[in-house]
């Protein structure tokens, strides 16, 4: 199939449609409008159901009714709307309904702004809802990536009967890239074992989270931890470049990975012989892949567009063997590849003091800018 | 083999769309590119810009703070941008929206007095397109042909009737080539 | 004495959408009633089988035990939200909200307010009792001037908590709006009403005529502290004049539907 020229919210909008997305329930807000705009006009043009709800809490909670019928189901937001989602995203994973969510990411804490951000790693990855649950997170760094992410989401879902999470940028969201789209698939209804559509031939059932017997809910969060692991064991993914004689590496994700391949690509061409690490599945994280290359690494920059909130889970997956340096940019300011590169040429030719946390040094040598 | 362009000016001055019809012409060459423009705040402020890069291999930043060239249809955006220009680069200014002279001396620069040229053409529309001509004729990334051909194919069929005249001003615009670097 | 045999009659049984389960309501509460009379017109419509019931957040949480068909539990106050989904994948199929007073009128207003102004075609069955039963009769959006619960201890303050919300007249008020009433379960005659308004409101969704609505007027005898006789003369006397039993909004098809 021919590339098509696409804007990063359009792409992961056309990419649910072609996977089959039977309902669309949205509301807008900046920087991901343009997905909510595109599918209120393409839905209905396929006969299948856009709505622009009241509010994110009630479009998560359409999306949590249309997915216990089986119906493939998505709602799409960026970092506020998110965080009015998450009472939500509790109940659907308490539920344990397949549905699948976008966050373009863009600048808070607070209404915060527009621009592009990856402030919503903790919130996404580490919960953000009550209650021990694990949504699947996927990180696109690119427009392919975030079609066939998007694309691959639904079955995932259902496979696990989990959310997944398509956590994007503003920057993505506005980015055009050449892309290819895949396969057109018609609206899909599923009719699982546990869907509530009108028990017409068969007995009746309910779908709920709620259980006041502590033993038999804990069940259920054993269920859920269980499920977790073999989603750990099977759907990591990430994506290496230049790690084969490393000793140095660059860990990023999404767009603030793409932007440090440019830095790490300079620093090889100034000879340091460094790479990159950018896990696409943000959870499961790639952990044992991770861990693995340390081994091999005499330190190791986290670059986000955040205060180092991944850097955290880097640190536990390192366990201190290795130095560890964070570098990021906050507040809808992307990291320069400029930036990076004189980072990275700190990390392996002025390697100073390595106690303490790196937030704590990197903010004693950034802090100040204000 | 990489190339950054950084195309700026007002809104409404076709930036976001010449940055597009150059991506477009990369990507039916095969190539590798990234189109993102500048928004929030300074949409709305009345500048715009875009940034495409073009590679033959997977692309890592799509934002850049030293690009291989620049078009300046303004003097904020000249102003902006001048001393951005990586060293050797090209840097191709809007020369009738333009009251000074460029300082450097280390890169390729070229002033087109498109608005005029355009006028010359009979629409005021075409100021981009000659830029983006001259950029051509100076960066040494795509042939002006691939342009043309992606200016036919991706341009809505109600605008194809001014194809000649955005061909036409790209022409004008590729006359004008770049004296070498004087160092 | 003649010798007659007695042939066993049966006149009252629990209808068929009702799960043969005990409830856990308190004694004297009307939400039974209600169950019975929603289960009775399901069963009449002969639409089991097609219904898809959304249970809220308050005493009526664990009504999917009690009625025997499709349902599902929502976030408090989102039952209208999520019937949305539900209904828009669905359209085909019936779906019911059962909402209580804390849940749709309080923290859910935003969401039923928004699926009847989008003429929702789902039927909600909101249950007032003037107070949030479930946690132990606190104040609830609901609750009469001057009325005594947990938490207004000194009875509702108007000039501090503000005043009742009369849900079906503001709901009538919007355009989506097909069939909007109030009944009461305080005696009979009015569970009779009741029952012919709950099968108007399915009427209207079977019909396509929009978002219908049934508030019913019930008791709640543990947390107000009374009989259930007591409880059912205090919603006549106290409730009834702030709450006036009538029809807000009745899409004119319906007048013309023959049952």
């Amino acid at each position: 199939m021919a590339k098509e020229l696409m804007k990063g919210n359009v792409a992961i909008a056309e990419a649910a449609v072609r996977a089959g997305l039977n309902a669309y329930f949205g509301y807008p807000i900046t920087p991901q409008t343009e997905l909510l705009e595109y599918l209120s006009s393409r839905m209905p043009e396929l006969g299948r159901t856009f709505l622009q709800a009241e509010s994110e809490l009630g479009a998560i909670n359409m999306v949590y009714g249309a997915a216990c019928t089986g119906a493939r189901v998505m709602s799409s937001s960026s970092s506020p709307g998110v965080s009015l989602m998450m009472e939500g995203v509790s109940y659907i994973a308490g539920t344990e309904l397949p549905v699948v969510l976008v966050d373009v990411m863009r600048g808070g804490p607070g209404l915060g702004n527009i621009a592009p951000a990856q402030a919503d790693y903790n919130q996404i990855v580490h919960g953000g809802g009550h209650g021990d649950y694990h949504p699947i997170v996927l990180a696109p760094a690119n427009i392919q990536e975030a079609i066939d992410l998007t694309y691959g989401a639904f079955d995932l879902a259902e496979k696990y009967r989990s959310i997944v999470v398509i956590l994007a940028d503003g920057s993505l969201g506005q980015l055009m890239e050449p892309a290819e789209l895949p396969e057109m698939k018609p609206a899909i209804m599923r009719t699982p074992d546990w869907a509530t559509y009108g028990s017409e031939g068969r007995e009746r059932r309910f779908l709920t989270s709620i259980d006041l017997d502590p033993s038999q809910q804990e069940k259920t969060n054993f269920r859920l931890e269980h499920r977790w692991q073999e989603i750990k064991a099977n759907e990591v993914q990430y994506k290496e470049y230049y790690l084969d004689d490393a000793e140095y590496a660059v860990v990023g994700f999404g767009t603030s990975g793409r932007i440090a391949l440019s830095a790490v690509r300079a620093a090889r061409a100034k000879g340091i012989k460094i790479g990159l690490f950018r896990p696409v599945s943000l959870a499961p994280y790639p952990e044992k892949e991770l861990y693995e290359l340390s081994k091999q690494l005499k330190g190791l920059l986290v670059v986000e567009m955040n205060a180092g909130q991944m850097l955290e889970d880097v640190l536990n997956i390192t366990r201190s063997q290795i130095p560890v340096e964070f570098y990021g940019r906050m507040g809808g300011i992307l990291p320069m590849p400029e930036e990076i590169e004189a980072e990275i040429d700190r990390m392996v030719n002025d390697p100073t003091e390595t106690d303490g946390h790196p937030r704590d040094r990197w903010l004693a040598r950034f802090g100040k800018m204000n | 083999m990489q190339k950054e362009i950084i195309i700026a000016g007002f809104g409404g001055q076709g930036v976001l769309f010449a940055g597009q019809l150059l991506t477009y012409a990369a990507m039916d060459q095969g190539l590798q590119v990234t189109w993102i423009p500048s928004y929030g705040p300074e949409m709305r402020g009345g500048t715009a810009n875009c940034t495409v890069v073009i590679s033959d291999d997977e692309i890592g930043s799509p934002m850049v703070s030293r690009p291989s060239a620049v078009i300046a249809m303004n003097l904020p955006s000249l102003d902006k941008y001048e001393d951005k220009v990586k060293d050797g680069g090209v840097l191709v200014v809007n020369q009738s929206m333009v009251d000074r002279e460029v300082r450097r001396s280390d890169i390729k620069v070229t002033m087109v007095p498109a608005n005029t040229i355009a006028e010359e053409l009979g629409d005021k529309r075409m100021t981009n397109m000659v830029l983006l001509g001259a950029l051509l004729a100076n960066l040494d990334i795509l042939p002006v042909e691939a342009v043309e051909k992606a200016l036919k194919e991706h341009l809505p069929e109600k605008h194809h009737k001014l194809l000649t005249l955005n061909k036409e001003a790209m022409q004008r615009g590729g006359s004008y080539v770049a004296a070498a670097i004087s160092v | 004495m003649e010798n007659v045999t007695m042939e066993e009659q049966l006149v009252y049984d629990r209808p068929e959408s009702m799960a043969s389960v005990q409830t856990h309501y308190c004694p004297g509460c009307t939400h039974g009633v209600a169950h019975r009379l929603v289960a009775e017109v399901i069963d009449e419509m002969g639409i089991k089988d097609n219904m898809i019931g959304v249970a809220s957040v308050g005493c009526s949480v664990f009504a999917y035990n009690y009625f025997d068909f499709d349902f599902v539990q929502a976030p408090h106050g989102r039952a209208p939200a999520m019937a949305t989904g539900v209904k828009r994948v669905l359209p085909h199929r019936f779906v019911m909200t059962y909402q209580g007073d804390g849940d749709l009128a309080s923290i859910g207003m935003g969401e039923i307010v928004a699926a009847a102004a989008r003429g929702e075609n789902i039927t909600v069955i909101f249950l007032n009792n003037a107070n949030y039963g479930m946690t132990g009769g606190q104040m609830a959006p609901t609750t009469l001037p001057g009325q005594k619960t947990s938490s207004s201890p000194g009875g509702r303050d108007v000039e501090v908590a503000g005043f009742p919300i009369r849900t079906a007249e503001m709901l009538a008020t919007l355009d989506g709006a097909g069939y909007v009433v109030r009944r009461s379960l305080h005696d009979p005659k009015n569970i009779r009403m009741a029952k012919k308004s709950i099968r108007l409101a399915f009427e209207t969704q079977k019909h396509g005529l929009g978002f219908s609505l049934v508030e019913l007027l019930s008791t709640c005898p543990t947390n107000w502290g009374l009989t259930p006789v007591q409880a059912l003369k205090w919603v006549e006397d106290a409730m009834i004049p702030y709450y006036p039993i009538g029809d807000y909004k009745v899409n004119p098809a319906l007048k013309e539907l023959k049952i």
